[in-house]
């Protein structure tokens, strides 16, 4: 188990704990714990509808190209620290990771 | 009017299966849709994307399994109602329900089946605060006649096909008289080749690109006339313009549907598992529109969801018939005339 701290979109801070030999993403670990995030696509960065930003600075895998496009249908996208939750996965590298929801369009 | 026995919002894949479940009890089906095409998600969002938990597919791309749903419900001629958006409903006289499109057109049918999945897709708009206020005086999502905007100045968003395709054509057919194309990113995610006519057309100072650029503000007396434009590194400018389009996709809205008078629960639309009918008597709601303890969005559980939800819309159109389950092996299909 690892833990995420989650700030949603009214500032108010969720601790969340998540499992690390499930397989699951960052995105799934919110939609679990019932946060706001839309999650459309079911994790294949190709809606952008799970944005969020890193405040930590857990080293995290490049965007990929894909990801990359998916952000440009975004908007409120923070070149340093936007990324799409459904792109990170969960394993110990990012226990205690920091992240905000983006708002919605 | 269209008539017909069951209407289905939503052409993706549970509607579509829905219409060779219907077909196999001789109901006719006819599907409404916002896309102009059938096949919803899958063909919108990820047709390349291969699916794996089909049964019997160990993989099959999602644009190929709308078009063999879209085989297998050819012997039972559904109608399609494509790229108009299911506005609302009432009740006809006789008691079937009519459904008119934003667009205006009348369905009439005793039973509707919602299939919207996530909703309908609609263009995904700026957040900005008095957008609504320019909507067709300036600002438009979608160029449906690029004659509209001759002799005009255009300011087009967006790093994907659809921007760079536009950017082109109203550039090289000289439809526009100036044209910009402003992006977040120095990198397009439409078509390499695309964006290399884009900017061998702004060196040739035929168009304006903006990359790393955000229109953050629009403003006009009753018709859009300026555009405020951030770049990320040299700060705030104005652009006169006529016409802002901005291109950045489409994104699922529950949209109407959510004021028919339906039970909803985060999005989805309540359901009984007996035969996934709603609380409206003749509505029912199946696939990932509804919702209902341990519901699992996947296209399979909607396939299940489709072929009870027929059986009891039969009852409901003919309550003094007695259906017997016919197995396709022994009767085969037999489409309709």
């Amino acid at each position: 188990m690892i833990t995420i701290n989650v700030t949603d979109r009214e500032g108010a801070l969720h601790e969340l704990e998540a499992p690390t030999d499930m397989n699951m993403n960052l995105m799934e670990v919110l939609k679990a714990h019932e946060l706001p995030v839309e999650g459309t696509c079911g994790g294949m960065a190709m809606c952008a509808s799970c944005h969020c930003y890193v405040e930590s600075d857990h080293p995290l895998p490049e965007k990929s190209d894909d990801e990359e496009d998916m952000l440009d249908e975004a908007f409120f996208v923070d070149e340093a620290k936007s990324r799409l939750a459904c792109q990170i996965k969960i394993s110990e590298a990012v226990n205690g990771l920091e992240v905000s929801l983006a708002p919605v369009g | 009017m269209i008539q017909t026995d069951i209407l289905i919002i939503g052409a993706g894949p549970c509607g579509l299966f829905t219409v060779f479940e219907a077909g196999l009890l001789k109901l006719k089906c006819h599907l409404i849709d916002a896309l102009p095409q059938p096949g919803g998600q899958c063909s919108e969002i990820y047709p390349k994307k291969p699916i794996y938990d089909i049964p019997a597919y160990p993989e099959i791309l999602a644009g190929d399994l709308v078009e063999r749903l879209m085989a297998q419900a050819e012997p039972f001629k559904p109608g399609f109602t494509l790229g108009e958006r299911a506005q609302t409903i009432e009740k006809a006289e006789d008691g079937d329900f009519l459904v008119t499109t934003n667009k205006g057109t009348v369905h009439k049918a005793p039973v509707v089946a919602i299939a919207g999945g996530l909703g309908s897709f609609e263009p995904r708009k700026p957040p900005i605060q008095n957008l609504t206020d320019f909507e067709d005086k300036g600002i438009e999502y979608i160029i449906k006649d690029p004659e509209f905007y001759r002799g005009k100045k255009v300011v087009i968003s967006g790093g994907g096909d659809s921007a760079l395709d536009w950017a082109i054509y109203l550039t090289e057919e000289q439809v526009a008289e100036e044209v910009t194309l402003v992006h977040r990113r120095n990198g397009f995610r439409g078509h390499p080749d695309s964006a290399q006519r884009v900017i061998e057309l702004a060196e040739r100072n035929k168009l304006t690109l903006l990359t790393e650029a955000e229109v953050i503000g629009i403003s006009g007396n009753g018709q859009l006339n300026e555009l405020t434009v951030k770049h990320k590194t040299l700060g705030e400018k104005k652009i006169a313009t006529d016409h802002w389009v901005p291109l950045f996709g489409l994104t699922p809205k529950l949209g109407p549907i959510a004021d028919w008078g339906l039970d909803i629960e985060k999005n989805a639309v309540k359901v009984n598992t007996f035969d996934y009918s709603t609380n409206i008597d003749g509505i029912y709601a199946i696939g990932d529109c509804n919702t209902y303890p341990g519901k699992l969005k996947l296209i399979l559980c909607g396939f299940h969801e489709a072929t009870l939800m027929v059986q009891s819309a039969f009852k409901r159109i003919f309550p003094d018939k007695n259906l017997v389950l016919k197995y396709t092996t022994v009767n085969g299909v037999q489409g309709f005339e």
